[in-house]
């Protein structure tokens, strides 16, 4: 056992990188189920976005670009949900796992291509006087772009919601659609923008994973972690700020499980390995467990104005 | 509703058809794969793969393949299993260690369809057992790695506590160990085969306490995609050559080479001469390759390393061949001996010098 070889620092580092992709996959999701409507193909859109976003990435040598891409194919990916849900009034769970499922087998048919490639990077910022200084430097403030978008994303999702009239409507729409129908609200075209804005964060996250978090592309690359962030959301009962805690717990705990083991601590490794899960679970369930923490009273529920 | 039900119907019935004729009048040979991650994965799955594309180009019309990819292990197993063998499959082969007990299963409910489980241990009339000497190529990676470990410090990503994991962080210890009397290893269970970020993130774990080489057990490149970004680590290809990510990180690799056991035994089934049987072969049949060895490595390394891949090819050496003990410092192999197969094939212990426990 040999704590001291953890870098603190680099842990750190490497916890944010770790959560980033999740952390954007969940702080979509919550915008959606906060409008009323269960998407539960986040897995898919996300692969769509880490496979377009590197696609794309590749071709034109700009990361940026590629996540621009990749925000926009899972959009519209998530558009196709939208007219089924929304129009069509199918079954919100079943279309949800289909787009999972179409999600994965088009990627895979866009990646073939981009097996074993090699994409351009993100840089790191180089914060002028922020990024120079000691520790905390290298710790919180030499990241690339994409890290500080999320956590500014989840800061204007919180102030979006909480002081906003449009973050009023789209909860009164999440809350009773019937009500906000009455109100006047379009209740479908509110809808409709939320899981636009809930597959393009799953895009970013996506593409989060594929250019900077692993970076390449593989078939199936995303292996659960669209459904991590659909738990994260209903852990944290629909609340931006414990969305953060919960990527970064679930993120931080992961990376952290693997350090110890490099590390050679004497905790089995079989505790280590379900750590994630279970600290970030016992974590959010006591944080929610005082105030109201209830689903959006609408979630699920199909809309239809003449109903 | 009475359409769709029409139509379902319908579709049975035309399924049921065609698996009647296949089966009465010597149609097509129908083989099935069921594969633990997608085909793409660029290591276990991708070559498992290749070895069915072997199988439809060597037989052409005689036979028709069937695969279902990224199938979870354990009970999950045994319904796509099943559905493969209702599917009129006359031989499936199921590639990975985890479906050794739905394999059985389903086994015993269709005497009829041949069953061919990779790296397992259980057979029974109608399941055959197949896997590599994996071992021996990590014999390889071992002496390569301790010869160019400067920070004498090992990283290895292990998948699951199962014997052929095991024998790979024995074997290359060992011979990492000959070579560099110094080095050490430090082993993470991904509890895995095929999870990308999780690799990656692995990968550096090890990097940042570190490691300056990385080994791999589980599936997918992303290791090797991590140890680029860090610079200055060299890693090897996991059951496939992984040549993309050479000559840097990737200086060697263990290439798995299924095509000539599949097209064998599919051949088995259409002559009527398919049996039960315990295959275990190495560098020398050629199942298990090594791939070509980078400039990255020095002249004098790679030489070693060749003669090594020889004499292992030749059977003049044995990678487990002692004097060795076993972690807690008992004896386990005298001067001269060699490990026996039943040994090796249910390996639960460390050998000397390794530190960490095995979890359960």
């Amino acid at each position: 056992m040999d704590l001291s070889s953890i870098n603190p620092i680099l842990l750190i580092a490497s916890i944010m990188v770790s959560a980033t992709p999740i952390l954007f996959a969940a702080i979509g999701e919550m915008i959606v189920e906060k409008s009323g409507v269960l998407n539960l193909g986040v897995e898919g859109m996300m692969i769509v976005g880490a496979v377009v976003g590197f696609a794309v990435a590749v071709n034109s040598g700009s990361p940026i670009l590629g996540f621009a891409a990749a925000a926009l194919a899972s959009a519209l990916l998530s558009m196709c949900f939208g007219f089924l849900t929304q129009f069509l009034l199918s079954n919100q769970v079943a279309t949800g796992l289909g787009l999972t499922l179409v999600g994965l087998g088009l990627s895979s048919l866009i990646g073939k291509p981009y097996e074993g490639m090699k994409s351009p990077t993100l840089p790191k910022l180089d914060i002028p006087i922020l990024s120079d200084l000691p520790v905390v430097g290298q710790m919180l403030f030499s990241h690339d772009i994409m890290v500080y978008v999320s956590l500014a994303l989840v800061a204007g999702v919180w102030a979006f919601l909480k002081y906003t009239r449009g973050g009023l409507i789209l909860r009164a729409v999440g809350e009773s659609h019937e009500a906000a129908h009455a109100l006047g609200y379009k209740v479908v075209r509110i809808r409709l923008m939320a899981i636009f804005f809930g597959g393009a964060c799953a895009g970013l996250g996506g593409a989060y994973l594929s250019l900077v978090r692993v970076p390449q592309w593989t078939e199936g690359m995303t292996a659960g972690s669209g459904w991590i962030a659909l738990a994260i959301v209903v852990f944290a009962s629909w609340r931006a700020g414990r969305i953060l805690v919960g990527a970064y717990l679930f993120g931080g705990v992961t990376v952290l499980q693997l350090n110890l083991q490099a590390a050679e601590v004497a905790v089995p490794v079989a505790l280590l390995s379900m750590s994630p899960y279970l600290i970030t679970i016992l974590v959010l369930v006591v944080i929610s467990a005082r105030g109201a923490h209830g689903a959006p009273a609408a979630l699920g529920r199909p809309f239809h104005a003449t109903s | 509703m009475k359409r769709r039900t029409l139509l379902a119907s319908a579709a049975v019935a035309l399924g049921l058809a065609t698996a009647g004729f296949a089966g009465s009048h010597g149609g097509p040979v129908k083989a099935g794969f069921i594969f633990v991650g997608p085909v793409g994965d660029g290591g276990w799955t991708y070559e498992h793969n290749q070895g069915r594309l072997a199988v439809e180009e060597h037989f052409g019309d005689k036979v028709e393949t069937v695969f279902q990819e990224s199938v979870p292990e354990g009970a999950d197993a045994a319904r796509a299993i099943t559905q493969m063998a209702l599917s009129g499959a006359k031989i499936i082969f199921t590639t990975s260690f985890g479906y050794m007990d739905p394999t059985l299963d389903v086994a015993s409910k269709f005497p009829d369809v041949k069953f061919e489980h990779a790296t397992g241990y259980k057979r029974a009339d109608n399941v055959s057992v197949y896997s590599a000497r994996f071992y021996e190529g990590r014999a390889i990676q071992g002496h390569i790695a301790g010869s160019m470990t400067k920070t004498n410090k090992i990283g290895y990503i292990a998948s699951f506590p199962i014997p052929e994991v095991i024998r790979g962080i024995n074997s290359a210890y060992i011979h990492a160990k000959k070579v560099n009397p110094d080095v050490e290893f430090s082993i993470i269970w991904a509890y895995t085969w095929f999870d990308p970020a999780k690799e990656a993130d692995a990968a550096r774990a090890l990097i940042e306490n570190g490691a300056d080489v990385i080994l791999q057990h589980t599936d997918s490149t992303a290791p090797q995609a991590a140890a680029q970004e860090a610079g200055n680590v060299i890693t090897f290809g996991q059951a496939s050559d992984m040549g993309e990510y050479g000559p840097m990180p990737r200086v060697s690799s263990i290439i798995d080479n299924w095509a000539p056991y599949y097209i064998d035994r599919v051949q088995a089934v259409m002559d009527g001469t398919w049996e039960s049987t315990d295959t275990w072969d190495g560098i020398g049949k050629g199942m298990v390759g090594i791939g070509e060895i980078s400039d990255a490595v020095p002249e004098a390394v790679k030489a070693e390393a060749l003669a090594l891949k020889d004499a292992i090819a030749s059977g003049e050496y044995q990678p487990f061949t002692g004097p060795l003990k076993k972690q807690d410092g008992s004896d386990w192999l005298a001067e001269g001996e060699t490990a026996d197969d039943g040994t090796l094939a249910g390996m639960n212990f460390y050998v000397e010098g390794l530190t960490g426990d095995i979890p359960n």
